[in-house]
């Protein structure tokens, strides 16, 4: 199974992402920008960092790259795609997802081990956990903070929309502690927190039995790869 | 040189934490009278003639689709500006 | 447009101009030196290398004769794993396995007062940049930071300033940040301290040089475009001391990108691979002055350059601005002519700008051209490398006696229990000893998913074989205080903590760093702690073992006639074959006993008990042995080889209280302690046993089972070994006889006050 991770100028957990499809068992392959061609991928990741230097707006600028063109038609067709951090803003800006994502509200960046719950397991990307399951996935960002109309809000609510929200702690002002949104479909989901970042034992958050081995991110990648194979 | 100036604002009714802390701090160094701030983007396209009715349109698209996020921003206005 | 240039011919014929020499920064003998070296009077441009080039930032002139301690104080043995010494943008050591890694920390002090958050930012840059020189990829960042008192209005500013945009900066580039420091003293009021420390790996063929050889190579600029950064910025700034009331100048300070940072690391690093680039520098101070000149010098070989092929931002720089611009994020390559098509092919992909500026030629010459005319034509040695050397005076202090002689030790000390756990709390808490968490959760330790520790672990671990588990930790410490009391022993004291760092995390030691930041070197007191903190850091080197691979010097660190503290940051990187094999800094199991290594002498002189209960500083330093250290290492390696270590944190500032509470907090595990058999074996009240800061002290947890072995290990090497507590799990912190903590009520004292002041 092969899960294609995108790389724009200024992308910085590509190798995470990349590792964590390794440690669930898939093949990464690197997609460019600048190529419209997906490479007969499976699924697509989004990764975060800071595409274009998050110029004009984050992810304002490659949302229009031609890698994006390709992706938004394949996701509209049913193509897993995952927005992780900076890829989330990516599909919010390319429509993908809706509302917007705007500065922290307490205006600092913000690098911590995030309590968060899975309030949505019918999707291509959380098909492995259980429903109401509380993760601990590292989030870090300045601009994480989830805004939305009212109406969009009542929506996503009222749909069942919402993929993930913080747990504990709202770390940047999110409305209704929205970490995460899946589509209507299910296979398009965005989240702030960081799943690349808790895989590998060693380099996760720390838990209650030994420092840093949370791998509560491993799921993400699983689930995917169990989405691929029932379809 | 010719410019189209675009001004974009963050939406009325939504979030604006940069100008609220801006206001916060105003209001702490002693002007009561600024009750608020909002803070939005000036952008210039710069062009080598002056715009075409057609050009001007073309702006006008590329401030709503691009230069601003409809979900969180307003495009306040459009101008020509020839210098 | 034409600018009137100064050309050499003109200079020829105007022997007499006048030229602002001393405005640049020059004294008269070194413009006298310079004519003597050209036979002629020197180009505006050729006077402006040779004034940025010759200012103590780029030339080291005062500090020259006694860095070379540093390389000459080395035996075979030492070395035998450096493969880049000193003199090179940074060293390089081999680590095993085909792998290597460079390391240093630099300071960009000046430009964060008068800007903060460039002067930070572009701190960060110019480092992992000198790191991306080497061949290497940047693989994190760690941070050393002095502001002044907590209380002063203009200290936030800086503060706020600083922390984002170190935050700003690594973040963007993709850099974790796996540890540093923060200290907070009324010394550093008008002079802050931003030292910044870049580490990156790479495989040995992979090393990089900065130098020009081969005759016909092409010399290539490439990266962002060049504009007004700065300019002046390294001779003016960096010597310029300010006066009392402030800043006096703002001049053009360099603003970073770190978009554009991140493109060409990798950029560069694919360049690397294709094998296109033949040597490399990059453009920090004095920009293309520093670039052209120490290109050709490493190289032993000259350069023919044309300036109007400078890319520029800003049509209306002069030649002389361009030469002196700093402008960030750009390099200078060598590149061979058979491989121009391959490099251009790759900078395009990557969208970065480049320009061929010229080539390499045989003769040691450096010709710069502007269109035809010809304005500098100099031997580049004189500029990069045989620049003035000064010995300047040297002067014992007129006030050290008094300090030496007014010890803390006299000063009143607590004599009940609930005054004891007042004094704990107050230091626990004192911004110094507090946690700096609220700084360092703004910066990303987890990208690249190679971090095996970070803050607030002792050291910062990096991953650097996926295959393998090899990994580096690296510490780096200061402390002004001790300096202050005694500049040599105060400079051991920082070695021998950040080798301690290093071993408590299970690494073994094997090169050192530093950044000296110092008063003004026209001040004969501050010459004196110079020289004796160089010789104090190069005498425990070679006591160690463990060579200096390269470093920075600031000087003109001071307002007026005040000077801070003399501040060397001394890092001190270590080697772990796999870092599963790393050790947390508290404990995590119930029901382990706990360790304390070592000796603990009343020794409260420069302590953090003295600075916080009783606002002193006087008497003498604690006695450091670094004899005993490296016996402490190397217990630490063999128990842990073992795998007898559960947790292991070192003893510094704020004493074993200190190293307690940081042990419990990190896991949020209490433990019950007792003092009683520490202070009847080594002879110490209550409050030499919690805050004295003796050295060579390491607090250990064990599983049951191991107990045996390492008590053991610890008494076959004759390391003085006392259990003084067990861990539990009820959440409580039980200091016998004088404390008792929840743990709830810990965090908040520890917690708490740096966001109350900052945040």
């Amino acid at each position: 199974m092969k899960i294609g991770v995108v790389t724009f100028p200024g992308t910085l957990d590509d190798r995470d992402a990349k590792r964590a499809v390794r440690l669930a068992g898939a093949e990464p392959v690197s997609l460019w920008h600048a190529d419209k061609d997906l490479h007969k991928v499976d699924a697509v990741i989004l990764p975060g960092g800071f595409s274009f230097g998050d110029y004009l707006r984050c992810g304002a600028i490659a949302a229009q790259a031609p890698v994006m063109e390709t992706i938004i038609d394949a996701a509209y067709g049913g193509l897993p795609v995952l927005g992780i951090c900076n890829g989330f803003q990516i599909l919010v800006e390319a429509n993908l997802l809706p509302g917007g994502l705007i500065r922290n509200e307490h205006q600092h960046f913000i690098c911590r081990d995030q309590k968060l719950i899975v309030e949505n397991v019918d999707t291509a990307w959380t098909n492995q956990f259980t429903l109401g399951q509380e993760i601990t996935i590292p989030l870090k960002n300045g601009e994480g903070g989830y805004i939305a109309k009212e109406e969009t809000l009542k929506e996503l609510e009222g749909e069942g929309l919402i993929a993930f929200r913080y747990s504990e702690v709202n770390p940047n002002g999110s409305f209704n502690n929205i970490a995460g949104l899946r589509n209507a479909k299910g296979n398009v989901v965005g989240l702030m927190p960081h799943p690349e970042h808790a895989v590998e034992p060693g380099f996760g958050p720390d838990t209650d039995k030994a420092m840093r081995s949370g791998v509560d991110g491993l799921n993400f990648f699983s689930s995917v790869i169990n989405w691929m194979v029932k379809a | 040189m010719p410019k189209i100036i675009v001004e974009v604002m963050p939406k009325a009714d939504l979030l604006d934490p940069a100008g609220k802390a801006v206001a916060s701090s105003l209001q702490r160094k002693g002007h009561p009278e600024i009750t608020n701030v909002r803070i939005g983007k000036r952008i210039e396209l710069h062009y080598s003639d002056v715009p075409t009715p057609k050009q001007i349109e073309d702006a006008k698209e590329i401030a709503a689709y691009f230069l601003s996020n409809g979900v969180i921003e307003d495009v306040v206005s459009v101008t020509v500006e020839d210098l | 447009m034409s600018i009137a240039v100064d050309t050499t011919k003109e200079a020829e014929n105007t022997p007499d101009k006048a030229q602002p020499w001393n405005e640049l920064g020059l004294k008269q003998e070194e413009y006298d030196r310079i004519k003597e070296i050209l036979d002629r009077r020197p180009t505006s441009a050729e006077l402006a290398m040779y004034s940025v080039m010759w200012s103590e930032h780029c030339s080291y002139k005062s500090s020259k004769i006694y860095l070379r301690q540093f390389g000459e104080k080395v035996t075979p043995e030492m070395t035998k794993n450096l493969m880049v010494g000193m003199g090179e943008n940074a060293g390089v050591v081999d680590i095993g396995e085909g792998w290597a890694v460079t390391f240093k920390v630099e300071s960009h002090n000046h430009p964060s007062y008068i800007e903060p958050f460039q002067g930070a930012a572009t701190g960060v840059g110019g480092i992992v940049r000198d790191i991306l020189t080497m061949g290497a990829r940047p693989i994190a960042v760690m941070d050393q930071l002095r502001f002044g008192a907590v209380d002063h209005p203009d200290t936030a500013r800086v503060v706020n300033g600083v922390v984002s945009g170190i935050s700003f900066y690594g973040n963007c580039l993709g850099l974790p940040n796996i540890g540093g420091e923060t200290v907070f003293d009324k010394v550093y009021q008008g002079n802050p301290l931003v030292n910044a420390l870049s580490v990156g790996a790479l495989r040995h063929e992979d090393l990089k040089l900065a130098k020009a050889s081969n005759p016909g190579d092409l010399v290539i600029l490439f990266g962002a475009r060049t504009g007004a950064d700065g300019i002046g910025g390294v001779s003016v700034l960096a010597s310029e001391t300010f006066d009392s009331e402030g800043p006096s100048r703002r001049p053009a300070v360099q603003v970073g990108d770190p978009f554009a940072e991140k493109v060409l690391i990798e950029c560069a690093l694919e360049l690397y691979a294709a094998q296109v680039v033949a040597g490399i520098q990059d453009l920090g101070g004095a920009g293309l002055s520093c670039a052209t000149s120490e290109l050709a010098s490493n190289g032993n070989a000259g350069m023919r350059v044309q300036l109007k092929n400078v890319l520029l931002r800003d049509e209306s720089l002069t030649p002389e601005e361009i030469l002196m611009s700093e402008s960030q994020e750009r390099m200078m390559a060598i590149v061979p002519q058979k491989d121009l098509q391959a490099f251009t092919d790759i900078v395009t992909k990557h969208e970065v700008e480049f320009s061929v500026m010229g080539e390499v030629i045989s003769e040691p010459r450096l010709y710069i051209l502007w269109g035809d005319e010809e304005i500098v034509n100099v031997p580049p040695r004189t500029v990069a490398h045989d620049g003035p050397v000064y010995e300047r005076p040297v002067a014992y202090p007129s006030w050290i006696d008094a300090l030496n002689a007014n010890s803390a030790a006299t000063l009143p000390r607590a004599n009940s229990a609930e005054e004891l756990k007042k004094q704990i709390s107050a230091i626990v808490s004192s911004p110094n000893q507090a946690s700096k968490s609220w700084i360092t959760d703004q910066y990303d330790h987890y990208v690249g998913g190679n971090t095996a520790l970070a803050m607030p672990d002792d050291s910062g671990m990096v991953r650097v074989s996926e295959e393998s588990g090899l990994g580096v930790a690296i510490a780096t410490d200061a402390n002004g205080k001790y300096c202050q009391l005694d500049p040599y022993q105060g400079t051991q004291l920082a070695l021998a903590e950040s080798y301690r760092n290093v071993a408590a995390s299970g690494a073994s030691p094997m090169a050192v760093t530093n950044c000296l930041n110092f008063g003004s070197p026209e001040n004969p007191e501050v010459m004196w702690q110079f020289k004796q903190s160089t010789a104090g850091l190069a005498d425990g080197c070679l006591e160690l073992g463990i060579p200096v691979t390269g470093g920075n010097v600031s000087f003109y660190n001071q307002t007026g006639d005040v000077a801070i503290y003399p501040t060397p940051v001394v890092g001190v990187l270590g080697v772990i074959d796999d870092v599963a094999r790393r050790i947390p800094s508290g404990w995590q199991d119930e029901g382990n006993n706990i360790y304390l290594l070592g000796i603990t002498r009343d020794e409260l002189d420069g302590s953090a008990w003295a600075e916080t209960i009783h606002d002193h500083l006087g008497g003498k330093p604690p006695l450091v042995s670094l004899k005993n250290e490296k016996a402490l290492a190397e217990l630490m390696l063999g128990a842990n080889l073992q795998g007898l270590i559960a947790s292991a944190h070192d003893l510094s500032e704020g004493g074993l209280a200190q190293a307690i509470i940081e042990s419990s907090l990190r896991f949020g595990v209490g433990a019950r302690i007792w003092l009683n058999e520490i202070m009847e074996r080594d002879n110490v009240d209550l409050t030499a046993a919690l805050f004295s800061e003796s050295t060579g002290r390491m607090l250990i947890s064990v599983g049951r089972e191991d107990d045996v072995k390492f008590v053991g290990l610890c008494e076959a090497r004759n390391i003085p070994v006392l259990r003084i507590g067990v861990t539990d799990s009820t959440k409580e912190l039980i200091i016998q006889d004088v404390a008792s903590y929840t743990m709830d009520e810990l965090t908040r004292t520890h917690e708490g006050t740096i966001p109350e002041l900052f945040g």
